[in-house]
């Protein structure tokens, strides 16, 4: 089964460059703002948008997006009008994949299997969820790929060799490398350890491997992207969302062009990457 | 939800961690593979009669073990029924049963060659237990503690900060118990390499609950052995406060097989179960937080939802898993008491046996209230007095100087 997210990178391939992956909060600083964000980013050079889940206690988060996780918490979000953001966005877009990011407690809540079909239904093509490692592949792993959605994992400069195999097993879609030991948002990652690193995974499997965490600049992506077959960007967006907020953290006019302008010049770094070799 | 009852109620975790449904190890990817070396680091440890020995030698002669258990006869008097004893955990050096736990992970640190300890604290009492180990045995240490807290509890800051320690005031979120775990469990995945995380209750990825309880058991395993001699036999029914629920499975886990004894869980009612609390059995349901799935208070979205608790150790949106399996089995019985009981089983305790009990025990104290009236003179209920309340006191002085005006 071919998912909106093989079907990116086999597009990608062959105009042989790497992935602009983008991360921000649903809802952030309101639903309808946060509607009109997602939907000017794939115009303004994002390849796969990442929708965070917002959650209370989002224990692999800096402050930045703890911040926007309680901005948009604060503002009504809740997991159901995640799913109807997504619906709203698919209107129009039909061929950016989605990626929804999170913790597995609202879903959890929500209920696994309605969830599921709700999410599938939506547009939504792939999971993340932080908390939950190949031990926990029971819980929503084995039911998202038997549902057609790629369950996307995280490997981490701590999964060393032998555990590699464990995390690729049921991974789909692409490879997430976390790029440090760390929660979003704090360290830069160093693109020469980073571009060991991907080789290193690649070695285990041929799915795609993006990394994230600590990348913040365009020179950073395209640093990034040379060595990897995509480049996350998530705490920097969210900061530039933040910044065009009044004191409130209400939205003004210029909080949509804030995000998509970063988003270009971001794109734009990553597009100037040589394609790493295969 | 109807369970078919276990053979027996003190085989869990199973290999993964769960207690029936609860338990488990939600936690990033990062973490994963300390968290596999720090079971097997544990196992090797248990099953090593130098660490052992070695454990027996401090809980003897540094923590002051075994603890006493003691006939509160002017309490019994008071109620009028069950034959009240004390198990004094607050007479331990650092003034509560969180000394037990510590010991034994900074033991298990030390055996893994971790410099650096972490540690997430509410009222203190762990932070407290944290720092004077990790001065005993020359290693870092960093406190987590929600800034609300740091305030109430200022007393145990300075404490903390006299044993050399760092305590880290949380800003994020309602800045109690539930932050600094969140705080720390940051730290950790940051700094994983060399840090090893000493959690306080029996909550968190498995292995900590099995764990923290092993440790703690020692409190069950003496009340056992002091009971018997005390009174010739077993007690017939146990009573400990609950938070993450740590001192109250140490004295229940020896006892969960023996049929005959009835077991009491006290959760804090706060300013009611219909306003705001922090009993999760009670209120909540269960759900996914801080690596296991327990009872957890949340909302229909399942965002965790604020505890609150006069006593910062119980003020905590969860519960250890295996409490909330204990509930599910029906073998032990969730009560709650709230802030203005637990206020005046303080009082009663300071004035009828001399004791000042910490704010956590006096909700058990407070449920034991109307528990002991009920039951006959040969009954032998036995209460964990978990801490002493020394930290309390500028707290309940406060309080109870704006009840009288």
């Amino acid at each position: 089964m071919t998912t909106r997210i093989d079907a990116r990178f086999a597009e990608l391939k062959k105009q042989g460059r790497s992935a602009f992956i983008t991360f921000l909060m649903a809802g952030d600083p309101d639903p309808a703002t946060s509607l009109e964000i997602i939907k000017a980013l794939p115009k303004a050079g994002a390849d796969i948008i990442e929708i965070g889940m917002p959650f209370t206690d989002p224990m692999a988060d800096g402050p930045a997006i703890q911040a926007a996780g309680l901005r948009a918490l604060k503002a009504g979000m809740t997991l159901k009008k995640t799913l109807a953001m997504v619906r709203g966005f698919r209107k129009g877009d039909d061929a950016t994949p989605l990626v929804l990011m999170g913790y597995y407690n609202p879903i959890y809540i929500y209920g696994v299997d309605k969830f599921l079909v709700d999410a599938k239904s939506a547009g939504v093509d792939g999971l993340i969820i932080v908390d939950l490692p190949p031990e926990e592949d029971t819980e929503l792993c084995l039911p998202a790929l038997q549902a057609g959605l790629n369950f996307i994992r995280l490997a981490t400069p701590t999964t060393d060799d032998k555990r590699l195999p464990a995390v690729l097993a049921n991974t789909s879609g692409f490879v997430y490398y976390v790029s440090i030991t760390g929660i979003t948002g704090s360290a830069s990652a160093d693109s020469g350890a980073v571009g060991e690193a991907v080789a290193r995974i690649k070695r285990h499997t041929k799915l795609p491997v993006c990394v994230g965490f600590g990348i913040r600049t365009p020179d950073a992506a395209r640093a990034i992207a040379e060595n990897a077959d995509g480049a996350v960007v998530g705490t920097a967006l969210v900061d530039a969302l933040r910044a065009s907020l009044d004191a409130e953290n209400r939205a003004t006019a210029k909080t949509v062009d804030a995000v998509a302008d970063l988003v270009s010049s971001l794109a734009q770094g990553v597009r100037g990457a040589k394609q790493a070799a295969e | 939800m109807s369970l078919a009852k276990p053979n027996s109620f003190r085989s869990g975790p199973d290999e993964r961690g769960h207690f029936g449904i609860f338990g488990g190890r939600f936690v990033a990817e990062t973490l994963m593979p300390l968290i596999l070396d720090l079971e097997q680091a544990y196992a090797d440890a248990k099953a090593d009669p130098a660490f052992q020995a070695e454990m027996n030698g401090y809980l003897k002669h540094y923590v002051g073990r075994p603890s006493p258990l003691y006939f509160a006869e002017r309490l019994t008097e008071h109620l009028g029924g069950a034959k009240i004893y004390f198990k004094r955990e607050e007479l331990n050096h650092t003034g509560s049963h969180k000394v037990n736990n510590v010991l034994g992970q900074i033991m298990v640190a030390r055996r893994m060659g971790k410099k650096r300890i972490i540690a997430e604290t509410g009222a203190g009492q762990h932070g407290v237990a944290t720092a004077t180990l990790c001065a005993r045995f020359g290693l870092e240490c960093f406190v987590y503690m929600g800034a609300v807290d740091v305030e109430r509890q200022q007393a145990n800051v300075i404490r903390m900060e006299m044993l050399g320690a760092k305590v880290i005031p949380v800003q994020s979120g309602s800045r109690t118990l539930k932050d600094a775990m969140n705080d720390a469990l940051r730290d950790w995945v940051t700094n994983v390499h060399n840090t090893f995380y000493c959690i306080g209750t029996v909550a968190g990825p498995h292995p900590y609950p099995m764990m923290v309880r092993d440790f703690q058991s020692v409190i069950g395993i003496e009340t056992r052995a002091q009971m018997q001699e005390a009174e010739g036999r077993l007690p017939d029914s146990l009573v400990a406060c609950i938070g993450g629920g740590s001192n109250a499975m140490g004295l229940f886990h020896p006892f969960l097989d023996d049929p005959g004894i009835e077991i009491f869980g006290v959760e804090a009612a706060g300013h009611g179960l219909t306003q705001l609390h922090a009993a999760s059995i009670a209120g909540g349901r269960p759900g996914v937080l801080h690596g296991n799935r327990t009872y957890l208070l949340m909302d229909d979205d399942g965002q965790i939802q604020d505890a609150h608790s006069i006593s910062a150790g119980l003020d905590y949106p969860g519960i250890g898993p295996e409490h909330s399996w204990l509930h599910e089995t029906g073998r032990v019985t969730y009560l709650s008491a709230t802030d203005d009981e637990a206020l005046a089983a303080f009082q009663l305790l300071s004035r009828l046996e001399g004791i000042i009990p910490a704010l956590e025990p006096a909700h058990a104290i407070a449920r034991v209230m109307d528990l002991a009236p009920k039951r006959p003179r040969d009954h032998l209920m036995v209460v964990n007095l978990s801490g002493r309340g020394d930290k309390d006191i500028p707290q309940v002085a406060d309080i109870l100087r704006v009840k009288k005006k």
